[in-house]
């Protein structure tokens, strides 16, 4: 008798149950949960696409009514005239000050914790310090800045009583809050780097400096500069401790120094300020119609075109450099 | 044949003595841009007890636990109430962020093909960036008429309520659970998934019965660390919950309410008037020493967790 394995051809009828068997029912359960599990991301998409058309329905009117005007006026208590240039400056030196204080010392960290620190208790203490730092509460970060930069060192400004509020005071605050985060990722773009680099540039006699120089923070520049641009996008979004600071949250017109003319005026640093974030924050709070939807909407067009203009340099820049490496 | 080698010293093998000074320099510098992070962390510490202690030495404690409303002008402190606040607004966003970030992840890890993937992350991460104040005005003019006014009544959709805010909040913490809960997934080796299809087990059986038991450290991470990341949110809760500075105790979604973040951002947008005339101005170091432990302590554990998947894998 010929033995009759299953892919012989004259067994149609065995190959026929057998790729039945393999295929089994179909599976409905199975379907319905990725089914399930796709429509959680649609959900996200949709609250994205709902909040981004939200803000643009009640926002772009008023650019379009009143254009550069919005940009260029100040706070007010009447709505049509109420504008933003005072919280862009206080904004835009917020920014400045992360990328000037934070991002040094935040490299800095990073640099010693993953290439110099010895394997120590103290090297520990600094890692778990750092992890815990980046998970306080935006709002006590608020209370750090009122207690010691603004009442402690008068917001840098020698100024009495309320005009201590420095913008300084601020853009100094927001630095400390972003400082763990640009620490963490910088020692992940740092872990990243192939030991075989610095191996090498050791072999050749470069010192340790000299290696972290030429081989380590060229690698893991991506990386850092990913982390640098969302620790900016964070910053100028964050409300609550600029509140706690006191930022000018009133609608007379005055309060701020903070002039349309000075942009790029280090001066203003040691006025009292508003920022983007704090406006949007007042504006939305009013009962009338007009600064609750239509103003806080424009404003919030302003600092997201921003926002997620870095957010997502940010997150175009890592998947490139993720891609190439990974091939 | 014999060579002559020059005399030689360890010595000649030091090198330049300006570029060993640069060595040390360099290595001074980082450890101090290192010890910056624990200076900050001790700043904290000082400026919450040193104004904080005001409070807690002057205070009738009556006026803190025996009380059920919030009303700092007052010279009263219901710690109970603000505390509910903040439970409950955490309670309805993590009723959102759970289901949502969770069901986003499973999808991202265990079955969106690489395409997919590259297209539904970034979903995530631009949403992960939205500043809170816009979700805010978000929760405050949308959520509020058009999902609580249509499930509870217009009477209810008219104002900011702390449903309206905890689902705000629930919408910026589904990234940080997606992204924590998919990492733990991930780290689940592939060898544990080809053993449970070796055996016959069909996709959905592999996820819940397989990955999703070997990343529950993580998972477990992803909840804790939304959770805190919940109570320490202020901006949402400020704007959308619908308080002004005062509070009453009440365990109902459908209030206005305060939380702690909400009740300390109010009393500082009021600090000029109350600054010297009682203890409001210290009671917002009060709250922010109990919120600052609050979160410690859950981050830490969160954290904890995070670590076990990793030694695990």
């Amino acid at each position: 008798m010929a033995l009759t394995t299953i892919g012989s051809s004259s067994d149609t009828a065995i190959q026929g149950r057998v790729a039945e068997a393999l295929e089994g029912d179909t599976d409905v359960k199975g379907r319905l949960f990725e089914a399930a599990l796709i429509a959680c991301l649609l959900v996200s998409l949709a609250v994205l696409a709902l909040l981004v058309g939200k803000v643009l329905g009640d926002g772009l009117p008023v650019f379009a009514d009143r254009g550069a005007d919005f940009l260029d006026g100040s706070l007010s208590s009447q709505p049509d005239r109420a504008g933003i240039s005072q919280a862009i400056i206080g904004s835009f030196w917020i920014a400045t000050s992360v990328v000037v204080i934070a991002l040094p010392l935040g490299v800095g960290a990073a640099i010693y914790l993953e290439e110099y620190a010895p394997r120590n208790r103290l090297t520990a203490f600094i890692e778990i310090n750092t992890r815990n730092l980046a998970g306080v509460p935006s709002i006590v970060y608020g209370l750090l800045g009122l207690a010691i930069f603004v009442e402690y060192f008068d917001g840098f400004s020698g100024n009495q009583g309320v005009n201590r509020r420095t913008l300084a005071a601020a853009g100094l605050t927001l630095a400390a809050l972003v400082l763990p985060v640009i620490i963490i990722t910088t020692q992940e773009a740092i872990r990243a780097v192939p030991q075989a680099l610095r191996e090498g540039a050791y072999g050749v006699g470069a010192t340790r400096w000299e290696v972290i120089r030429s081989q380590v923070l060229p690698y893991a520049a991506p990386g850092i500069l990913t982390g640098a641009l969302l620790s900016i996008a964070r910053a100028v979004g964050e409300a609550a401790p600029l509140i706690v600071l006191g930022a000018v949250t009133g609608l007379l017109g005055g309060g701020t120094g903070l002039s349309a003319s000075s942009l790029l005026d280090p001066s203003s640093l040691t006025e009292r300020f508003t920022a983007l974030p704090i406006t949007v924050a007042t504006w939305a709070k009013r009962p009338e119609q007009e600064f609750n939807v239509d103003d806080a909407a424009a404003a919030i067009v302003a600092m997201l075109v921003f926002v997620l203009l870095v957010n997502s340099i940010a997150i175009v820049l890592r998947n490139r450099f993720e891609r190439k490496r990974s091939a | 044949m014999a060579t002559t080698l020059t005399p030689f010293s360890p010595s000649d093998l030091t090198g330049d003595p300006r570029r060993q000074r640069r060595e040390r320099a360099m290595g001074v510098v980082f450890f101090l841009a290192a010890s910056m992070s624990v200076l900050v962390s001790a700043l904290i510490l000082v400026s919450l007890f040193s104004n904080g202690w005001d409070f807690i030495s002057q205070v009738e404690w009556s006026r803190v636990v025996g009380v059920n409303s919030w009303n700092p002008r007052q010279n009263t402190y219901g710690i109970t109430t603000i505390l509910a606040g903040s439970l409950i607004v955490t309670g309805v966003a993590m009723v959102v962020a759970v289901p949502l970030g969770l069901g986003g992840a499973v999808y991202l890890s265990e079955y969106a093909p690489p395409r997919a993937r590259s297209l539904l992350k970034p979903i995530l991460e631009v949403l992960a960036g939205v500043p809170s104040v816009v979700l805010g005005f978000f929760a405050l003019q949308w959520i509020a008429p058009n999902i609580v006014g249509t499930l509870f009544g217009d009477d209810k959709g008219n104002s900011g309520s702390m449903l309206a805010a905890g689902i705000g909040v629930g919408i910026l913490s589904i990234p940080l659970v997606a992204s924590v809960s998919e990492d733990a997934m991930r780290a689940v080796p592939d060898a544990l998934r080809q053993a449970s299809a070796g055996m016959g087990a069909r996709k959905l059986t592999t996820t819940t019965r397989v990955v999703l038991p070997a990343a529950v450290s993580g998972l477990v991470a992803a909840f804790i660390l939304a959770v805190s990341r919940a109570i320490g949110e202020t901006m949402v809760v400020f704007i959308a919950a619908g308080a002004v500075s005062t509070a009453t105790f009440t365990t109902n979604p459908l209030d206005s309410g305060l939380t702690m973040t909400a009740a300390m951002a109010s009393l500082a947008s009021g600090t000029d008037q109350v600054r010297g005339a009682s203890l409001a101005f210290p009671s917002l170091y009060f709250v922010g020493i109990a919120l600052f432990f609050f979160t410690l302590v859950l981050n830490i554990i969160g954290n904890a967790f995070v670590r076990r998947v990793r030694q695990a894998y």
